[in-house]
């Protein structure tokens, strides 16, 4: 293996340059070292000009999502050494505009998790004296898959829909939706529906399933979808049958 | 979402990327996703292909001989391989992503992806052989 590498940077400084450009960087290949500490060792040793976004190292805060070689990685857990001989093309997540060099703005994204409201709805709040809600592991089993992400917004990156269509509500906020709607302390489903059956919700999904491909944490968003439209169909049919009933 | 996200004066020049043209011989999966996409038109040609026969049978004996002279031209066979093959695929595809939309939970555990396509074959397979044995009785 060779013990250097070439890192192709995405570069673009807005200042300065209409549109990116790639510069090279020639790294330390060591065994262990991850993209991101190729990157640091950039900042660090050849160009502090270069701006990226990092931060816990460890697949946990869902910063240091990046295009490498095509495909949208978490830097940290990504190794130098599997793109030996290199070169390793890095750029800034695909579907999102760029803010500077391989950091880019997802305002959009940040405005599409709160709109499905990604927290416990309560018809009734109970009073702290009746304790807490308690809930049996299989319960917890029901969602604990789509608890697990943490927001890196690889799969918007991945989806082509959300690429045509940037008003799809997009992978991770319906499956956090659905993280809560499988929740048995939770009585918001019917608040959700309406925006994930609308026009941008889970319809536009077409099933590709790259999401669930590049998800680190195996949170399925693509499985949830289709999950959530089998749902949203039963209740459209149940609201059709029965349209006095409970909403 | 209908409305856009605001920016504010800090983000003065956004890069925008525009999404290629080809981006769906980009990958295998969104090519596979293309191609799903595109046997609906055979699944739809299927419908009308078995429309016509049925109008054939209903207009009798001589429209139905008709109608198997037309269908034995070789553009309208090689139309029907295609779209066999199309039409297998998207079965096919469907099957293998049945998995990730059906949780089914039995005594508390989640039933394995690989049963539940299984399933879905196995039912393919009883359906092909009741059709296949309807017709040798007629």
């Amino acid at each position: 293996m060779a013990d250097r590498i070439t890192l192709q940077l995405a570069r673009y400084r807005p200042e300065e340059e209409l549109e990116p450009r790639f510069q090279e960087y020639e790294v330390p290949c060591h065994p262990e070292w991850v993209i991101l500490d190729g990157l640091n060792y950039v900042k660090d040793q050849l160009d502090g000009t270069l701006s990226y976004r990092w931060s816990c190292r460890m697949g946990i805060c869902g910063s240091c999502g990046m295009t490498v070689n095509g495909e949208p990685k978490l830097t940290c857990e990504t190794f130098l050494a599997d793109y030996a001989p290199g070169p390793v093309r890095v750029e800034p997540l695909d579907n999102f505009p760029v803010v500077r060099d391989l950091v880019v703005e997802f305002t959009d994204f940040m405005r599409k998790l709160t709109a499905v409201k990604p927290w416990i709805i309560r018809e009734d709040e109970r009073p702290l004296t009746e304790g807490e809600y308690r809930q049996t592991p299989e319960q917890m089993a029901q969602y604990k898959q789509f608890s697990m992400c943490i927001n890196c917004m690889l799969c918007y990156a991945a989806c082509p829909v959300y690429g045509l269509d940037p008003e799809f509500i997009g992978p991770a906020a319906i499956a956090l939706a659905q993280r809560y709607n499988l929740d048995s302390r939770d009585e918001g489903a019917v608040e959700r529906l309406e925006l994930l059956s609308g026009h941008d919700g889970i319809w536009g999904c077409t099933f590709v399933g790259q999401c669930t491909k590049v998800c680190p944490k195996h949170v399925d968003p693509a499985g949830s979808i289709q999950r959530y439209k089998l749902e949203a169909a039963l209740e459209a049919v149940k609201r059709f049958i029965v349209p006095w009933g409970k909403r | 979402m209908r409305d856009q996200a605001p920016y504010t004066q800090d983000h003065p020049r956004l890069y925008r990327r525009r999404v290629s043209t080809w981006w769906w011989l980009k990958r295998w999966s969104s090519l596979a996703f293309i191609l799903r996409e595109l046997s609906s038109i055979f699944v739809a040609w299927f419908v009308v292909f078995l429309l016509m026969l049925i109008l054939a049978v209903s207009r009798g004996s001589l429209a139905y001989q008709e109608f198997l002279r037309w269908a034995a031209n070789p553009y309208v066979l090689l139309l029907n391989v295609v779209g066999l093959l199309f039409v297998v695929f998207h079965a096919v595809t469907w099957f293998n992503l049945a998995p990730q939309a059906m949780v089914v939970h039995l005594k508390g555990k989640r039933v394995p992806g690989t049963l539940i396509a299984i399933a879905n074959y196995a039912g393919w397979v009883v359906v092909s052989v009741a059709v296949v044995w309807m017709f040798q009785r007629v």
